[in-house]
């Protein structure tokens, strides 16, 4: 993990279980399915529900900062906590919780590298007892929005040279063959993606085991594409959830400066009237 | 405090969908879980007394819901 451009992020499944149980150390698992925390974690990590816990539940928007300081302050998490995440499917909505916690000034967070898929297959100690920390007073810092870009500022900056969009759904997704993947529900009115984008899959910045590949091999996945460090990076997806993986590989991983996750992404681009849309590979 | 054991994934296509398949036991439980290959939400979930009743009810479900 040393060659990264911020090797600090992330984290082992050998050291987290030399450090679960430290003092100034929470863990917290995040999963796209919401019932794979039940059948057995990381013993003392909590888990959070990314559909009830993780965002606004009534408007769609981010966690509210109210919220988040709930959540955090019920979880035993200080500001001076490091926070270790992880879950199901590469950290997947692991890393969709780390991009709010940093927005919302959250000091040390990190991922377990391979995530719990690892974890399992290392055959680690796991439980289904539930961690029940003694709740803390959390104080979120006011929401810095640097690493989020918003529907109006893209539909004005998609199409600049200055620009690089990174669509990191599926093939079929982005060539526009389906709406959206099987089993999932969210979906759109036309599918296809923004003009000028490149398709480099989430799942590409992973190796089998769901660690990380390495700096040169991601360093070389985007380049090839013409993404670029120089360039204002756009990342998005269907919802925003695996575009944050790809934003955190971009941003931390590579260390490339100025890298934004387009939350809204294809349930929002592909519903709006008049939006500009490319099919085709 | 138990461990994961056996944890397996294999790799099949069910109705056109190349689908992950991922089964392990955790404690007297094996469970089974079948997600889409890309982006791998699982969205079939079975839990048994063995890994072969298990893998059988996931891929039937999965079957159906494909």
């Amino acid at each position: 993990m040393a060659d990264y451009a911020n090797p600090g992020v992330l984290v082992s499944t050998d050291w987290v279980d030399q450090h679960r149980n430290d003092a100034n150390v929470r863990v917290v698992e995040v999963d796209v399915d919401t019932k794979a925390y039940e059948e057995g974690h990381v013993p003392g990590a909590i888990g959070w529900n990314w559909q009830t816990q993780l965002c606004d539940t009534v408007q769609r928007d981010i966690i509210k900062k109210e919220d988040l300081e709930q959540l955090l302050g019920n979880s035993g998490i200080s500001d001076d906590t490091t926070v270790v995440l992880y879950g199901d499917n590469n950290n997947w909505f692991a890393a969709w919780a780390l991009w709010q916690l940093k927005m919302y000034g959250h000091g040390d967070v990190r991922l377990m590298n391979g995530s719990r898929a690892k974890w399992l297959a290392e055959g680690r100690e796991v439980t289904t007892e539930k961690a029940t920390p003694g709740a803390t007073a959390y104080t979120a810092k006011a929401l810095d929005e640097t690493e989020r870009i918003k529907l109006a500022e893209l539909l004005q900056s998609h199409n600049l040279d200055s620009t690089a969009l990174v669509d990191v759904r599926s093939p079929d997704e982005f060539t526009g063959k389906i709406l959206a993947p099987p089993g999932l529900p969210e979906t759109c009115q036309r599918p296809g993606h923004i003009p000028g984008a490149q398709n480099i899959g989430w799942g590409t910045a992973c190796n089998e085991d769901g660690t990380f590949k390495t700096f040169e091999e991601l360093k070389s996945l985007y380049e090839s594409k013409g993404v670029t460090a120089d360039k204002n990076v756009v990342a998005y997806c269907r919802i925003g959830e695996r575009s944050s993986l790809s934003w955190f590989v971009l941003k931390y991983l590579l260390g490339y400066p100025n890298v934004r996750n387009y939350d809204g992404s294809w349930t929002e681009w592909g519903n709006l009237v008049g939006a500009p849309i490319e099919r085709g590979a | 405090m138990t461990q994961a054991e056996g944890y397996e994934v294999e790799r099949q296509t069910i109705k056109g969908t190349p689908v992950k398949i991922t089964s392990y036991q955790i404690g007297n439980i094996y469970y089974c879980h079948v997600a889409n290959e890309d982006p791998g939400a699982v969205f079939v979930r079975c839990e048994g007394d063995s890994r072969e009743q298990v893998l059988e009810a996931a891929i039937a479900k999965a079957t159906e819901r494909l």
